[in-house]
């Protein structure tokens, strides 16, 4: 059995609003479009319109209305929301069709098995759409017109069976047809109006009685359209579907009409924000591995933090707005996830440590789809942190030591001293298979190649406790007094403990490298033991040839 | 001897007055009471069990500790030179390779790169943390003066560990505080220690706090005090004088000889008593 299913969106534009400020939806709201003062009522809610607002009206006329709730038409907001309903029907359906901003076509064949009859698939959508922020009409039908007349005509979910298409749409006013797109290869010969007021005039008021009307006598008096017309009435127009590319695009957007200039106001946004992506990933089974923030500053700020603010060159917008300037941040995980929470505190503790600068007066936000992450826990598996809580344990620790100074370590395949670089910590990465170990060059010194290896094999057998050095950094300069070649004594302004004649010495141990780039370098590298108040201490001093000077490099420990 | 009197609140708020003659009968009329009833004697309180032992990296450490206790904060103390630091590291390495995911929060930023490698430790599985000076947001108000750095990285130090432990799933948590001095490792609350303790007792992770002296005080179930050993301390004397002739560059420092000294070990249940160790370092190049 084929069936179909439409969602339509009453009063879209006003729907889209209520996504972004879901606490209008108990007002009266009426959604505005064009430039002052020549404003017009583009969409209303049914509480304003039991109010007597009318989509039409100006906005002088509507001033006076009491409790009614006037906003601005955003499209940006509008595209988000469909985009939201187009992920709604692709949760459950992947043949669907994109029959304008506020509705969705869907071919149910073939579903029974995974979801059930088309009632309870019907009663999921308007579910599922409910949870995006939309509240929607849902009628299932044997054919995609039917399902869209019947959405436009019952509130709420339907479910017309097969068979009884003419009599449950009979009640419907005329108008309804007209709101079923046709062919653009057929031009129609009258306009809709026209076909109104002919019908009319016959005393049609209803699908039921337009039905009735024989076929031959309708087509002799207005043609193609009224056959047309006549098919829909009767329910049983028939056509396939115009199915619609999938589009992986998760964006929200959010105009806002004063500018924010606090940050905790702005996690709200943020937050309302997330939830909408996060719900749109979630229906299509889908996480997340990047976000991307961009704050529209206001006019005449500039953002100062170099690296994250671009201008907004984009020929695309405006003159007017080519002089603003966005503020980018992007927040890169290193395994894909779906919790609009964790996402808003990791958005918080980064904006805090990098704030935007000067008011905001838009906000956009878009993720990066990935699949989600699928991981098999074992029971002796030793413990590692759960991913959500280590993303967000490091932000805060990145927030009180910086951002440079927390990761693990990766070493550099060079001899130079302390060529390792930061990296960040991703506790993902140990369940990855290792592979061979391969010792960067950087790990060996010139001095000692023999040794370097004492437990790099893993064996726990050879538990060789390996003398390590202490870094001192920066590095401590110090005044050395040489006998015969040798260091004899020595004198740290910085550590007075550093300071007296040195016991034993050993060395040099002469090493130098990039010697063709400019960062050269050259050294002499000296063991040396001197004594202190706690005892003998070993230190390496170390003799910069390019300059120079004495450094105390670390202490042996 | 006459009979004694005694007299008790009973559960239901009277007074309950009882002429006893024999000791006994008074334990058993105690027993009776109802409110006493679900009270379970010491005698068969159950014994709590021994926390598990895991490899310090060092054989002659784990024979003189049995190893160190997960859930339990364990400390290691000793002056520079004494080998806390190849100890941490060799400790580091083998919770790495048990494949556990380590952090290590380096108060005074000391780590040697090379020297972690040498040691062995996984750089995949060991988060390092590097408190010092360009932290951001102290959280000391700046009233016109601003505290010592030694201390900013106290601070950041205790604060970077509280989040650790909280976040929880690490194998070990170390906390080098190698470099601090003694006077500024005293300073440190005691609440904070009771803190961390408190923290990682219910988790099977290994907090291992590296410091001159013994500053966690008793919140520390395990304590080993580290000692340079006989050979550097006499090299001074011996080596020096048999190699004052011989030219520097043939002379090598082939590692430490390290003594330890078990001072505290509330996992054994038996008096305390100082065992001593000594094993010895090998240079590694680094």
């Amino acid at each position: 059995m084929t069936a179909f299913a439409c969602i339509l969106v009453p009063d879209f534009p006003v729907e889209a609003l209520f996504r972004a400020e879901p606490e209008l939806r108990s007002q009266a709201v009426a959604v505005l479009e064009g430039k002052a003062p020549l404003q017009k009522l583009f969409a209303v809610n049914e509480k304003a319109r039991r109010a007597g607002v009318e989509p039409g009206m100006t906005k002088i006329q509507v001033e006076a209305c009491p409790g009614l709730v006037l906003r601005a038409r955003s499209e940006l907001q509008e595209a988000s929301a469909h985009a939201a309903l187009l992920d709604c029907a692709r949760s459950f359906s992947p043949q669907i069709e994109d029959a304008g901003s506020d509705s969705i076509l869907l071919d149910l064949a073939g579903l029974e098995p995974l979801f059930g009859p088309p009632a309870k698939i019907a009663r999921d959508v308007a579910r599922r759409a409910c949870d995006l922020g939309l509240e929607a009409n849902v009628a299932v039908a044997s054919n995609p017109d039917t399902a869209v007349l019947a959405a436009h005509g019952f509130s709420g979910v339907i479910v017309i069976p097969p068979g009884k298409e003419a009599e449950q749409l009979g009640n419907l006013p005329l108008d309804v047809l007209f709101t079923v797109g046709h062919d653009a290869e057929v031009q129609p010969q009258n306009t809709p109006s026209q076909i109104m007021e002919i019908l009319e005039r016959w005393g049609i008021r209803n699908l039921r009685a337009l039905a009735a009307l024989p076929d031959i006598a309708l087509c002799e008096r207005l043609g193609q359209d009224g056959i047309r017309l006549q098919q829909l009435a009767r329910g049983c127009a028939s056509r396939t579907l115009v199915p619609a590319g999938p589009p992986l695009i998760f964006e929200e957007a959010i105009e806002l009409e004063y500018p924010l200039v606090l940050l905790e106001p702005l996690a709200f946004l943020l937050s309302r924000l997330l939830e909408q992506l996060c719900a749109r990933l979630g229906a299509r089974a889908l996480a997340t591995q990047e976000l991307r923030l961009q704050l529209e500053l206001e006019n005449g700020h500039l953002h100062r933090g170099a690296g994250n603010a671009v201008p907004a060159g984009n020929d695309e917008v405006g003159n007017d707005e080519k002089d603003r300037r966005c503020f980018h941040r992007t927040l890169r995980l290193p395994v894909p996830l779906l919790d609009p929470r964790v996402f808003l505190k990791l958005l918080q503790l980064d904006l805090q440590a990098h704030p935007p600068g000067a008011p905001i007066v838009k906000i956009h936000l878009a993720a990066e789809p990935v699949r989600p992450r699928s991981v098999q826990g074992g029971l002796f598996l030793p413990p590692s942190p759960e991913p959500e809580k280590l993303e967000l344990t490091l932000a805060r620790i990145a927030g009180i030591v910086g951002q440079d100074k927390v990761g693990s370590l990766q070493l550099l395949d060079t001899h130079r001293p302390q060529g390792f670089l930061m990296r960040h910590f991703a506790s993902d990465r140990q369940q990855q298979p290792k592979k061979e170990k391969q010792i960067p060059r950087g790990r060996k010194s010139p001095r000692n190649d023999n040794l370097a290896n004492n437990n790099l094999d893993g064996d726990p057998e050879r538990e060789i406790a390996v003398t390590a050095l202490r870094i001192f950094r920066p590095p401590l300069h110090a005044t050395v007094t040489l006998r015969e070649g040798r260091p004899v004594c020595i004198t740290c302004s910085k550590r007075k403990d550093i300071c007296g004649e040195i016991l034993w010495a050993a060395g040099p141990w002469r090493s130098s490298g990039d010697w063709w780039e400019q960062e050269g370098w050259a050294r002499d590298e000296w063991d040396i033991a001197v004594q202190e108040s706690s005892g003998i201490t070993l230190y390496r001093l170390v003799r910069d040839l390019l300059s120079g000077q004495w450094r105390v490099e670390g202490s042996y420990d | 001897m006459s009979s004694p009197l005694v007299c008790t609140q009973a559960a239901g708020g009277r007074p309950l007055a009882i002429f006893v003659k024999d000791p006994a009968q008074v334990l058993q009329r105690f027993a009776a009471a109802p409110k006493l009833a679900g009270v379970t004697p010491a005698s068969r309180l159950a014994v709590r069990p021994s926390p598990e032992r895991v490899s310090s990296g060092i054989r002659e450490i784990d024979a003189l500790t049995g190893g160190l206790p997960r859930g339990c904060l364990s400390e290691i103390s000793g002056s520079a030179s004494s080998g806390r630091t190849s100890v941490l590291l060799a400790t580091l390495a083998a919770a790495t390779r048990r494949h556990e995911v380590c952090a290590l929060v380096d108060t005074t930023d000391a780590l040697d790169a090379a020297s972690a490698a040498a040691a062995g430790i996984d750089p995949e599985r060991l988060l390092w943390v590097r408190c010092g000076e360009t932290g951001l947001r102290p959280r000391t108000p700046d009233r016109g003066h601003r505290p010592p750095s030694e201390f900013r990285a106290l601070e950041q130090a205790l604060r970077v560990t509280d989040l650790l432990l909280q976040s929880g799933g690490f194998g070990l948590v170390a906390i080098d505080l190698g470099d601090v001095s003694q006077a500024a490792a005293r300073q440190m609350p005691l609440a904070s220690w009771f803190r961390f303790q408190r923290a990682v007792e219910p988790t099977p992770t290994v907090l291992l706090v590296v410091a001159q002296a013994p500053c966690a005080q008793t919140c520390a179930s395990l304590l080993i005090r580290l000692r340079s050993g006989k050979k550097l301390s006499a090299f001074s004397f011996q080596l020096s004088e048999k190699e004052m002739n011989c030219p520097a560059h043939t002379q090598l420092l082939d590692g430490l000889q390290i003594e330890g000294e078990l001072l505290r070990s509330r996992l054994q249940r038996k008096p305390a008593q100082s065992v001593t160790m000594a094993f010895a370092t090998k240079a590694a190049g680094i």
